[in-house]
């Protein structure tokens, strides 16, 4: 088995996620597809697995919520009470309300910021990386499928052909 | 073309007839003198009723009462409080039913000025459930009207005895007085049934016709009602339910209405249209529609709740007398109704509607639907009673028949308004992205 892969490149998002079935439809393995947008409904297309972030933000959520409560409390119950119009703060449940703005942005802040650090780090994503992407046009408005040639490299092609690739070049791909 | 079933007919007679009955029980047991209220009350006590009346917040109409000198004020408001007890359940059933018909209708033309294309499948159901429009309205203003004969005590403004005592109210008056009320009532309802009966009119009508012109019509007249509702809205909840406690404002009131209504009205065409697909009607809808109105009933109901909370908040920190009594007297009076809504409306549909998967299993749907509605009911219970009913609220008979009567007449109205047009709405231009919909 050769590393060979073919380069099917598109020129529409619509054409894209009809070859992508077509292509899993003939058994061929797609490694990748480069994309300049999210195209909805690929990673159904494709056979990703369902993302799990989800279930991480709900957790960074309940972190952000635990952080804010115990930060309030210490800072205005226990370091440093003060009366604030006539609510003396000795109680964090009695004056719960007033923190409850701060309660709800430190559960978005942190949900928001670790799930994209998450997501960072979950698709090696960090500043000065090499880009991936093997022509820079799936930066601006083409779309690249990456497919292992496997054994019959025309009959694929000739697939690939008729899901309407604009263009089909063979690399060998480097590990 | 949807038959209504013979057993959904029955069933909704059924509810009307028990509810008429709990009503009619409701204003044959209400007190009509002031011993017999003081009888009722000794009652309660005896049984073990363990209010600890006399020492709780006395309604603000008690100042006017004490003000005007009445010796035996605090007993004859006793008896008003037990004569409105019947009026108000009606009054807050009524109301929350045609608030769902409204909410719906808000929907609706909101789908139709944005030219929505995952919704035109269930346009129907929506203009199904905004069909109850019309008889809820009407009920709502015979019963302002009722009030307005002083045939109750629900609005305390509506009474010459208070309002000559009552220099807050009497400040008021050239906006809280009974023809000016109902005026506005009017022009209220004519302005959301006339955008009803015509964007009906033109949807059944584009069926019929090639070319989009009935559709280019209702875009037109929907973007006009929702500057129209926004503000009518505004000031029904001024009028309809902020009066009853004439001394308290909230400038954010007629946004926090609105929210309830919206998220009422969203679940019950959510729970609607998963009761048609269930009989085999609506092929056309899946998971996808289910799932996009499931988000719906989340964000309104997180949305809800940050009105309700903003409301809470400023008024609970600024401490105001005026302001603060409103809620110092649902925490203490109505503290089980007042905290169990926000569990209901908030902390369940927040809980079971946020994964994404659940959003799409029809019978979670359902259940935290259920649970929505009867939270809302609870809301407007929470408007209405305290400033009608003071601290001699129950959820009896009175309650439970008019909740149950306008859910009968509710589900009559909807499912014979749905059999009187095809349930797709064929000559939609969006029919068939809506149809081709993935969430």
């Amino acid at each position: 088995m050769s590393n060979k892969v073919l380069h099917a490149v598109y020129d529409d998002d619509d054409t894209l996620l009809h070859a992508v079935k077509e292509v899993r439809a003939g058994h061929y393995h797609i490694e990748e597809v480069f994309t300049p947008f999210p195209v909805h409904g690929l990673d159904k297309a494709m056979g990703l697995e369902p993302t799990r972030i989800a279930i991480l933000a709900f957790i960074y959520g309940c972190i952000g919520l635990t952080v804010a409560v115990l930060m309030m409390n210490f800072i205005m119950i226990e370091d440093w009470p003060q009366d604030i119009g006539g609510k003396p703060s000795f109680s964090y449940i009695e004056n719960m309300p007033a923190f409850v703005p701060i309660m709800f942005e430190m559960t978005v802040f942190f949900a928001a910021h670790l799930m994209v650090i998450t997501f960072y780090l979950r698709s090696k994503l960090w500043p000065f990386k090499e880009a991936e992407n093997p022509i820079p046009a799936t930066t601006d408005d083409k779309f690249l499928m990456e497919v292992a040639v496997g054994s019959d490299q025309k009959k694929l092609t000739a697939l690939l052909k008729k899901t309407g690739a604009i263009d089909i070049t063979v690399q060998e791909k480097q590990e | 073309m949807y038959t209504f079933s013979k057993k959904l007919k029955l069933f909704s007679f059924a509810l009307m007839i028990f509810g008429a009955i709990g009503l009619t029980y409701g204003f044959l047991s209400a007190p009509s003198t002031v011993e017999e209220a003081k009888a009722m009350v000794a009652d309660a006590h005896g049984a073990g009723h363990g209010d600890s009346h006399g020492e709780t917040t006395h309604h603000e109409a008690d100042a006017h009462h004490n003000e005007a000198g009445h010796d035996s004020s605090h007993d004859e408001h006793l008896l008003h409080q037990l004569q409105n007890k019947p009026w108000a359940a009606l009054y807050v059933a009524a109301l929350f039913f045609m608030m769902i018909a409204l909410g719906a209708l808000a929907f609706y033309a909101i789908q139709r000025a944005a030219q929505a294309g995952w919704s035109p499948v269930l346009y129907r159901v929506m203009e199904g459930v905004t069909g109850y429009l019309f008889p809820g309205t009407v009920i709502v203003f015979v019963l302002l009207v009722l009030s307005g004969l002083h045939l109750n005590h629900l609005f305390v403004w509506m009474d010459p005895e208070v309002v000559a005592h009552d220099e807050l109210i009497q400040g008021k008056v050239g906006y809280l007085n009974v023809p000016f009320l109902l005026i506005r009532a009017v022009i209220y309802i004519a302005g959301w049934n006339l955008y009803r009966y015509l964007s009906r009119k033109y949807s059944l009508a584009q069926d019929a016709v090639k070319g989009i012109s009935f559709h280019k019509k209702n875009f037109r007249i929907s973007a006009g009602f929702l500057v129209f509702f926004i503000y009518t809205e505004s000031m029904m909840s001024w009028d309809w339910i902020m009066s009853v406690d004439p001394h308290w404002f909230s400038t954010l009131f007629g946004w926090y209405v609105f929210a309830s209504m919206f998220v009422s009205g969203i679940t019950a065409i959510a729970l609607i249209t998963i009761y048609l697909k269930s009989k085999g009607y609506l092929e056309k809808v899946n998971d996808n529609h289910i799932h996009d109105l499931a988000k719906f009933m989340f964000a309104i109901s997180v949305f809800w709740t940050y009105l309700w909370f903003s409301q809470f908040m400023l008024i609970w920190y600024s401490n105001i007398p005026e302001e603060v009594t409103y809620f110092v007297t649902r925490i203490e009076d109505y503290n089980l109704p007042f905290f169990g809504m926000l569990v209901m409306n908030f902390i369940f549909p927040l809980l079971i509607l946020m994964n994404s998967d659940y959003k799409r299993v029809n019978w979670f749907v359902v259940m935290a639907g259920i649970v929505i509605l009867l939270g809302h009911y609870v809301d407007v219970y929470n408007m209405i009673m305290p400033a009608t009913v003071g601290d001699q609220w129950s959820f009896g008979v009175s309650e439970i028949g008019g909740l149950l009567f306008f859910t009968g007449l509710f589900i009559y109205v909807v499912f014979n308004t749905l059999t009187k047009a095809p349930l797709e709405a064929s000559g939609d231009p969006f029919i068939g992205e809506s149809e081709r919909f993935v969430y």
